[in-house]
């Protein structure tokens, strides 16, 4: 049995939407102060390596792990990028203790997506430029094909999408981390301004800067630590085709192999029997209910009749996003995945304040790379 | 292996074929703009740039003067304490000559990148600039110079606020 591995420590930034008063050091500073205060862990003395989330043009200095050090207690120290999702870097450190090369590892994820002037001319160009960019849309678009063909496929309607916004900008509003809390009805989201058909533009997560940093340790240590252990179970991820013109445009191929490794490793055979609650990515609206089809939750088809029925609603069997989701909280770009995670820890720690969900035990994380990717990432976490 | 290989297949192409339009080119021109937050070590430092001074942050844990400042010690971790005005003047730490410019021109001027160690500040502390009002085949390591500022009204709270710096006399002893 190799040896188990836990999230020993959390932490965070101020959330915003714009973090005008701080650079991204500074954020990523504040992040992980708390983190590992909350571990009980002194940086320069007991963290063995650092991992931080991040992509060059989202930073716009290519090379971006260079500037990473300093501001994690890492200066000196073996540090290295994951350019990927958060969850990627958790089950990275995992790894790396588990080879027995480090007791401690931590994970930094962060967004400064107010510093771009230009984030979706930047996300056009991870578009094939052959075949792709020249037809010269807003990237947004691909999301618009996405929902059409989902809808399509599995005969969910734009106004059970549009439940998705009004219960996750509902939770949202006792996040004390959410900025984008509202109270809204269905019918503000379908009459707002159309964007990307079938999206309107309630439909879409708006961005928002933050940084999460997390230390994870090896059991033998993590007994000694002042933070409470969040187990981690299980983790996968997988990138389905880079194609536009020959990618799976219904199911969310990726979140189903993601989520079948992890629960391979977590030894899940039925996830809504074996598992509490979900935080799964929501940055566009009818991603929940693809998200939670892929993830097995239940059969394609039939997460707009969960919703409908309250069951993935905060006082449900299967509450999914009681944080806000990517919708309340707003999209922190690679740290989405980490804020996700995060939000598990406190359910999982009883430290959800007013969000707090009764007599949890293990609960699932499912993040997305946004557009135009295929790539999820899955994570199990569980208490004691 | 592929010494073996005496005609390879395909056709080769020249620069006439993509001239000419005979070979798809795709131009993309990514439109990729930042407007970085300077938050608030590169804020203060920038704001004292345009009032024509160096600033620079107090860590009481290893009772270092950190320039450029930073609201945290990357050797503590932990935030740093007070800001403390330094010196225009230092010492070069080391140089070098650009004779080549970025299209890969000579230069018959060249130019003089040097880092400076700034008098207040730290051992290892100071600025990344340009030499000037100095000879390339005079500049050394460990010559005292002192920075060169704009006229007040040119400022823009910039590294370019300071023109370069300037070899002054050393002094004795
Ligand atoms: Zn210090």
């Amino acid at each position: 049995m190799p040896e188990r591995v836990a999230i020993v420590g959390v932490g965070h930034s101020d959330i915003r939407s714009i973090t005008p008063g701080v650079s991204y050091k500074e954020l990523m500073f504040e992040a992980a102060t708390r983190a590992y205060e909350d571990a009980g862990v002194n940086p320069r003395r007991d963290v063995d390596s650092f991992i931080s989330v991040s992509e060059d043009f989202w930073e716009g200095t290519s090379i971006f792990d260079e500037y990473v050090p300093d501001q994690l207690g890492g200066a000196l120290r073996p540090v290295h990028t994951v350019t990927g999702d958060g969850i990627q870097a958790l089950g990275c450190a995992a790894m790396l203790i588990r080879t027995g090369r480090a007791r401690i590892v931590a994970v930094e994820g962060h967004s400064k997506h107010s510093d771009m002037r230009t984030p979706y001319h930047i996300q056009e160009f991870a578009f094939d430029p052959i075949f792709n960019r020249p037809l010269g849309a807003h990237p947004h678009y691909l999301a618009g094909l996405e929902m059409n063909r989902y809808l399509f496929e599995t005969g969910t309607t734009r106004e059970q999408c549009a439940m998705v916004v009004r219960k996750n900008r509902s939770c949202a509003i006792s996040n004390p981390r959410a900025v984008y809390g509202a109270r809204l009805s269905v019918e503000d989201v379908l009459a707002s301004p159309p964007a990307f058909y079938p999206l309107t533009e309630l439909d879409i997560a708006r961005p928002a800067d933050g940084c999460f940093v997390m230390v994870v340790a090896a059991e033998s240590v993590a007994g000694d630590l002042a933070g409470e252990p969040v187990w981690i179970a299980g983790y996968g991820w997988c990138t389905e085709t880079p194609s536009l013109e020959s990618r799976e445009w219904g199911e969310a191929v990726y979140a189903r192999l993601a989520a079948q490794q992890a629960y391979r490793m977590a030894g899940i055979t039925d996830p809504f029997r074996d598992l509490d609650f979900a935080e799964v990515d929501d940055s566009f609206s009818y991603k929940e209910l693809q998200h939670l089809e892929a993830l097995r939750v239940c059969r394609p088809g039939e997460a707009a009749d969960m919703l409908e029925d309250g069951v993935t609603g905060p006082d449900g069997d299967f509450p999914v996003n009681v944080s806000g989701g990517s919708l309340g909280v707003g999209h922190l770009l690679e740290a989405t995945g980490l804020h996700r995670v995060y939000e598990v820890v406190l359910q999982l720690r009883g430290q959800a304040g007013s969000s707090q969900l009764a007599g949890v035990e293990r609960g699932l994380a499912q993040s997305w790379r946004n557009l135009p990717t295929t790539t999820g990432c899955v994570i199990i976490l569980e208490k004691g | 292996m592929s010494v073996n290989i005496k005609e390879w297949p395909g056709t080769a192409l020249g620069s006439k074929d993509l001239e000419e339009g005979r070979v798809l080119t795709v131009r993309h021109r990514v439109r990729a703009e930042y407007a970085w937050d300077a938050g608030v070590a590169i804020g203060r430092y920038l704001r004292e740039l345009k009032a024509g001074r160096l600033i620079a942050r107090r860590c009481r844990g290893c009772d270092r003067i950190l320039l450029p400042p930073r609201m945290f010690c990357e050797e503590c971790f932990r935030p740093t304490d007070e800001w403390v005005y330094v010196q225009d003047t230092g010492t070069v730490n080391t140089f070098s000559v650009c004779y080549v410019r970025w299209d890969v021109a000579r230069l018959t001027e060249p130019q003089l990148p040097a880092v400076i160690h700034v008098d207040g500040a730290s051992p290892g502390m100071g600025i990344m600039h340009l030499l000037g009002e100095v000879r390339p085949e005079d500049v050394r390591i460990g010559m005292r110079v002192k920075a060169v500022w704009k006229q007040v009204e040119e400022r823009e709270g910039a590294i370019t606020d300071i023109r370069y710096w300037k070899p002054i006399a050393e002094e004795v002893g």
